[in-house]
């Protein structure tokens, strides 16, 4: 029997047995089950990744920010084509890509988020027709390596893997110096916006400054400098290279989701979806996996938003209903979060003041803290729940961090 | 991002008169990757409740870093930025002659390394800027990542104090340099059992947190040392909550005994 046939066997016993851990696991009311599948699958078989990615058109996206909503956009558009496997509830790590690409329809294109610290596990296995790569910035303070670290390793995946083609966002040094390993023919610019510098300030390239002004950036000694995109965002438009406006009508909100809608339809033109197509099928997408949903809490309506890190704030700042509209800050600090929210003294909240603000979370004494020292008048409520009542009635913004958000989209239910 | 410009207190205003407390916030770009930022807010901020005039001038890498601010603030950073700001400092000078004339100095975790004289990195060890004399040239056998919990010396007047620590570097004091207390959850400077050091107008510790967010009473001891006996302070929920947050992340650190004790064991100290 050939290698290949063996591999096949293996990966169809492996995604087999992951699909009965599945189900057992949500017959135990475990949740979806999805991700232990996964796991159990890579038991199974240690190159189950490589095998159930083998004849797809697979789709990588990794950054600090905007990695879910991104690939769901860009699984939006790649849709208009046929199925498209993506990961379960934003589970990026290879037991949730396995899980993903397990649950599609055998040679399904892919749509896959991937964790910074995992694209070369990734890429390696999967040979992926593109990487689209975001931002990188802080998180996670405890646990993940440094961001420079982190660039240095995209950089090597990159310039490794010669058959993809890279979707890259000019406007973050790190980003750029990372993708710029793959030669100018191989990458798509896109001028997606990092509104936060404070992780870039020193040349990735040589460590001298960075300088960032209204043109882009550049390194202030050696030639590292902002490519000049192929895409931007402009006035509710995506302008392409021949300065054609291609319109952006999305349900989800903020400067950010702009971005992440440029960075996916510009994968989805590599992948045979034109310009004006993909964001069409983009537009509808309004809530993901709980971020930007809206649910009744009392007598408030609350809206869920994601922030996990001082660049992810940044974004949020500008997607918030206008002063004076309440707002929710609630901060855990388990290990996904990072156990360490230092960072909170990283996030302007002094813009917070002349709102009703509420601190709230397993950590919220270190909200309550920041926001006095913000001189942001507030309240403690370490429940959620009670703290988006408490401000309600009426429309209620919930800033909330990774754990925190799916503790409370859980508990919101899906009504 | 603006030009850089000359830092308000750079300007040498005579000290008879009625100034702003500079807090100098050094090189936040290179030393500020754990939010050591707010120890320069929590000082100025300090100082305006209690209706002291206070700024916060911030010096960036290219920056021209003033000698005459009141108070400097060093935070935590990644390995090259830690020896480009140690370069920095070394070259500019400033901070030396604003600490040889009574400004105080606040460093945290990269920044006790930084002012030191000699520290490891991924690409060797290098030198500090030399102001106090401590060596970080040894790594710990594990990096240490974790709530930190450190009884201060009883000279200080402090009480417990509490921080997150996240290092790889073992700091040795030289002769003359106290530790700033005895650790009771944590590293600290993997030395023996003391965290970081007082030196004169000098305060060195691995707590992050910012440390000033969590243990007010640091962060009183340092305007006491530039601006004599301090006003009482009229915000009592303010303090009331930092403290309450002390106490619950020591409850979290100290309480955790089975755990800190298997770490303890695995790390083989």
């Amino acid at each position: 029997m050939s290698r290949a046939a063996t591999g096949s066997r293996r990966a169809r016993l492996a995604a087999g047995a992951g699909a009965l851990t599945a189900s057992l696991s949500r017959r135990l009311g475990r949740g979806e089950g999805t991700v232990i599948g996964g796991r159990v699958s890579l038991l199974v078989d240690r190159d189950a990744l490589a095998h159930l990615g083998a004849g797809r058109t697979v789709s990588l996206v990794s950054g600090t920010n905007g990695k879910t909503t991104t690939t769901r956009l860009l699984a939006a558009a790649l849709g208009t084509r046929g199925p498209v496997a993506i990961n379960p509830q934003g589970s990026n790590l290879p037991p949730g890509l396995v899980a993903g690409l397990a649950a599609a329809p055998p040679g399904a294109a892919a749509a896959l988020e991937v964790d910074e610290a995992w694209l070369g596990v990734a890429a390696t296995a999967l040979h992926p027709a593109t990487v689209t790569l975001l931002n990188l910035s802080r998180d996670q303070l405890d646990r993940v390596a440094e961001v420079r670290r982190l660039a240095e390793r995209w950089r090597e995946v990159v310039g490794a893997d010669a058959g993809s083609h890279v979707v890259a966002n000019a406007d973050d040094p790190l980003v750029a110096w990372a993708a710029s390993a793959a030669g100018p023919d191989r990458v798509t610019w896109v001028a997606a916006g990092q509104p936060w510098t404070d992780d870039a300030t020193g040349c990735p390239a040589c460590g001298a400054a960075i300088r960032f002004g209204e043109a882009g950036w550049a390194c202030s000694s050696c030639d590292l400098a902002r490519p000049a995109p192929s895409l931007r965002v402009d006035a509710g438009a995506l302008v392409d290279e021949c300065g054609e406006r291609h319109p952006l009508a999305l349900a989800l909100p903020g400067r950010a989701n702009r971005s992440n809608a440029a960075m996916a339809a510009g994968t989805a033109r590599r992948l045979g979806v034109a310009l004006d197509e993909a964001l069409a099928a983009m537009a509808s997408t309004a809530a993901v996996d709980g971020r930007y949903r809206r649910a009744p809490v009392g007598g408030a309506e609350a809206r869920l938003l994601l922030a996990k890190n001082p660049a992810g704030w940044l974004e949020v700042f500008d997607m918030l209903a206008p002063t004076p509209g309440p707002v929710v800050v609630v901060v855990n600090a388990r290990l996904a979060d990072g156990r360490d929210p230092s960072w909170l003294w990283d996030v302007p909240f002094e813009r917070l003041a002349g709102r009703p603000v509420a601190a709230s979370g397993e950590r919220s004494r270190d909200v309550a803290v920041r926001l006095h020292y913000a001189d942001v008048a507030h309240r403690r409520i370490p429940d959620p729940v009670e703290a988006i009542a408490a401000l309600g009635p009426g429309p209620v913004d919930v800033a909330a961090n990774y754990t925190a958000l799916r503790q409370l989209d859980a508990r919101l239910g899906r009504g | 991002m603006s030009p850089p410009t000359t830092p308000p207190c750079a300007s040498s205003t005579p000290a008879s008169a009625v100034a702003d407390v500079g807090v100098c916030l050094v090189y936040p770009d290179l030393l500020g990757t754990y939010g050591d930022g707010g120890n320069a807010r929590i000082l100025a901020q300090r100082l305006r409740w209690r209706g002291i005039g206070a700024e916060v001038v911030t010096v960036r890498l290219g920056d021209r870093l003033p000698a005459t601010c009141e108070l400097y603030v060093l935070g935590g950073g990644e390995d090259r930025p830690q020896a480009l700001a140690a370069a920095e400092l070394r070259r500019d000078g400033a901070l030396s002659r604003a600490a040889e004339g009574g400004a105080a100095v606040l460093a945290v975790c990269a920044g006790v390394q930084v002012v030191g004289r000699r520290f490891l990195t991924a690409d060797g060890i290098v030198d500090g800027a030399g102001l106090v004399d401590l060596d970080t040239v040894r790594g710990l056998p594990a990096r240490a990542v974790g709530e930190l919990a450190v009884d201060p010396d009883p000279g200080l007047g402090l009480p417990r104090l509490s921080g997150y620590e996240n290092h790889a570097g073992a700091t040795t004091l030289g002769p003359g340099v106290q530790p700033l207390g005895t650790v009771v959850r944590g590293v600290g400077n993997g030395t023996g059992h003391g965290d970081g050091f007082v030196a004169g107008r000098m305060l060195g510790t691995y707590l992050h947190g910012p440390v000033l967010a969590r243990n007010l009473e640091v962060a009183d001891l340092l305007l006491s040392w530039v601006v004599g006996t301090l006003p009482p302070l009229e915000q009592p929920a303010a303090d009331a909550e930092a403290r309450g947050l002390r106490a619950e992340r020591l409850a979290a650190a100290v309480g955790g005994g089975a755990r800190a004790w298997w770490r303890r064991y695995q790390r083989g100290t």
